[in-house]
């Protein structure tokens, strides 16, 4: 069952669109995701898949070839990271909002200001409200599992949305793990064909893309987006419980790790959930009761999940990758934050902003956010909830 | 096949009336030459930046056009459509489809001199086959008449605007047709609207039926923007031809052609006195600004001819 492999993260997507065989590819290197595009042409030049590669002049071209192969009927892919995410910016509304399933992978890099070609999450989670489905994966095993399921996702009749697939960059985009990758044959069971209803290439129904919509039509356009990304959340389980079937791995909105009688917990995004999960297992032999939750779908944000998770809990620390310079906290605390809100009960809540521009996080760092959690539940008092991980101040 | 535009206006219109472009303006009288030089039987889709053209055609829920059409962004025109030719490509070599399509790609001077330029080189060097075609009215109209790279020495915009230190424009018209030549695609040329329409017709003809990329630069006055009225369109661009503002000329594989040599070249007065944009050139003691802007047309002129001569 399944091929035993050793991959980085973007081998592993690289070698998930060799599998899917997509019809276009436009795409632009930049660190850390130069190697798919890299890996992925060498396929195409070996005749391994009969993908049309476009080796645009940058991200911004990139993302419309993109939009211009998925609305004339093809299914397209692309990779980037950091800058290259923030140029294709303007666009990534335009094809959620022409409801066009474009896949990206995106290998999270730090948004330059100081340049960085290191890991944090302030790329995609800039990008987060701009129509995409939001995928995460912890290691390249997620990454290459995600990517399987993301067409499945977004080309779903009821939902119709572009889909990116994030994973850290270095951590896990460059480092090589054990991985079981599912036979080809499989793959393409399980992705199936595009068959788009309306395209620009359908010759019997010619269609124009792209209105000009006035304050009479917008909201209406807006509003059947918001159905669309609300209609995801049911597809994802759906492809996530067919995925389980193929391959024997379970996939939900989030990952609970020792969570049924959890007193603290922290909740975190991608490869840091690898440290954290070391921590937990650490504190555990020691009496601790600690737990984990690792958020696989930010968008559509698992709102209702999440309390229902959490509200148990004594104490949280939500871990933000990225800072949102709202003077009180990193995005994913506020989200989950406003999760809680409606919840009887609610646990005490803090934020840790952590890792960023890839500083290490070690098993330590999140011992210590779990001693503050303790301190917190002890004195009844979350005291300053905007805090910083591992920094010289 | 000679030309004979009585049998081209019999062609079944592929961009229908009644859309919301001013009267008097270029662009949708250059949008249909170049859709009539579609054979009928071929199938075509047509992308265009955001613009007067995009806004004015596509309003929801109706649109003006009859081929599949996409708009995405103001700067992206060519690399949206050589997805979507691309596209083609890889649907044809699969077989889900088996129809020939063309694939034309409008912009203003906005979406292709500036914004859309890096999008554009991008495109043509990569060799897709598809015809850019920008609509060049020499400033962003859509937005109210600001400057662009494509606007005129002296001209007065409103972010160019004719003042008592500033003469309008400080600097000089870009020429993007010379630059997307020194691409080294197939198909360049330079076009706009003159008598029986053979000019821009056969051009859009051959950039559209040449293999790979082609671009096409159809002078297209703005009666908002250049101040002229409406019904004097064509007179317009016959005296920007007549006086070598906007001379008429191709580049087929490298070698430059002069279409059309005036019998007299007339002096650019004749081409600037129609338009209230220059109008501030006529004024008592700026004599300077016509004698510059005609040295810079002469030289332009001479640099063309040298050109074309070399075969």
């Amino acid at each position: 069952m399944g091929i035993r492999e050793r991959l980085s993260g973007n081998e592993a997507i690289a070698i998930a669109f060799k599998q899917i065989n997509p019809d276009v590819m436009g795409a632009f290197p930049i660190t850390p995701s130069t190697e798919i595009p890299q890996y992925f042409s060498q396929y195409v030049a070996n005749g391994e898949v009969d993908t049309e590669f476009i080796a645009v002049e940058s991200e911004h071209s990139a993302m419309s070839t993109c939009i211009g192969a998925s609305a004339a009927g093809a299914r397209a892919v692309t990779a980037t990271s950091s800058a290259g995410l923030a140029l294709m910016w303007e666009l990534l509304s335009v094809a959620a909002s022409a409801r066009l399933p474009i896949t990206l992978a995106c290998v999270n890099r730090a948004l330059t200001g100081p340049i960085n070609i290191n890991c944090d999450h302030s790329d995609s989670m800039g990008a987060r409200d701009t129509g995409w489905i939001q995928l995460y994966s912890e290691n390249n095993q997620e990454a290459y599992d995600n990517m399987l399921q993301a067409m499945r996702i977004g080309e779903n009749s009821k939902v119709m949305l572009p889909v990116m697939v994030c994973q850290d960059g270095f951590i896990t985009s460059h480092a090589i793990e054990n991985i079981e990758l599912l036979e080809t044959e499989k793959v393409k069971d399980f992705v199936g064909e595009y068959r788009p209803e309306n395209y620009l290439l359908k010759k019997e129904n010619p269609v124009s893309v792209g209105a000009y919509a006035t304050a009479a039509y917008y909201i209406e356009a807006k509003r059947a987006q918001a159905q669309a990304m609300i209609n995801a959340k049911e597809v994802i389980l759906e492809v996530a419980a067919e995925f389980e079937k193929v391959t024997g791995r379970k996939y939900g909105f989030f990952e609970e790790y020792m969570m049924e009688d959890a007193e603290e917990a922290i909740v975190v995004i991608g490869s840091t959930a690898g440290t954290a999960k070391e921590a937990v297992r650490i504190m555990r032999e020691e009496g601790k009761k600690v737990g984990l939750i690792k958020i696989r779908v930010l968008r559509p944000f698992p709102m209702k999940e999440l309390a229902a998770a959490l509200s148990h809990v004594k104490s949280v620390a939500v871990m933000d990758k990225a800072e949102s310079f709202s003077a009180c906290g990193g995005p994913l605390f506020a989200e989950v934050r406003s999760a809680l809100y409606d919840c009887k009960t609610r646990p005490l809540m803090i934020n840790y902003i952590y890792g960023l521009g890839g500083r290490d996080v070690t098993v330590e760092n999140i011992q210590y956010a779990f001693e503050s959690l303790k301190e917190i539940k002890t004195s009844g008092e979350a005291g300053e909830t905007y805090r910083y991980l591992g920094v010289r101040e | 096949m000679s030309y004979n535009l009585k049998e081209e206006v019999q062609k079944s219109e592929r961009f229908s009336g009644g859309h919301r472009m001013c009267a008097g303006c270029g662009a949708p009288v250059a949008v249909r030459s170049v859709l009539r030089a579609l054979k009928p039987e071929d199938k075509a889709v047509v992308c265009s930046a955001t613009s007067c053209l995009e806004v004015s055609t596509f309003l929801y829920p109706y649109t003006a056009w009859k081929d599949s059409f996409i708009h995405s962004a103001f700067e992206n025109a060519a690399a949206t459509i050589s997805g979507v030719e691309t596209a083609y490509n890889v649907l044809k070599k699969r077989g889900k489809i088996d129809e020939n399509y063309k694939f034309i790609a409008f912009g203003g001077d906005g979406g292709t001199y500036d914004i859309g330029f890096q999008s554009l080189s991008g495109a043509m060097e990569r060799g897709h086959d598809m015809v850019y075609v920008c609509y060049d009215n020499e400033a962003y109209m859509n937005t109210g008449i600001q400057r662009s790279s494509s606007t005129p020495h002296f001209s007065d915009t409103t972010t160019s605007p004719a003042g008592k230190v500033i003469p309008g424009k400080k600097q000089v018209k870009k020429d993007l047709t010379k630059v997307i030549a020194a691409h080294n695609v197939p198909y360049v040329a330079q076009t706009t609207f003159i008598g029986n329409f053979k000019d821009i017709s056969e051009k859009a003809h051959k950039a559209i039926y040449t293999p790979g990329p082609a671009f096409l630069n159809i002078m297209a006055p703005c009666p908002r923007g250049w101040r002229y009225p409406s019904e004097d369109l064509m007179e317009i661009t016959k005296a920007a031809v007549e006086t070598c503002v906007w001379p008429l000329f191709e580049v087929i594989d490298g070698k430059w052609i002069l279409n059309y040599t005036p019998k007299k070249k007339l002096p650019v007065e004749e081409y600037l006195k129609k338009q209230g944009r220059f109008s501030h050139m006529f004024k008592k003691g700026n004599e300077w600004m016509i004698e510059a802007y005609q040295a810079e047309i002469d030289r332009k002129w001479e640099d063309l001819l040298f050109n074309c001569s070399r075969g």
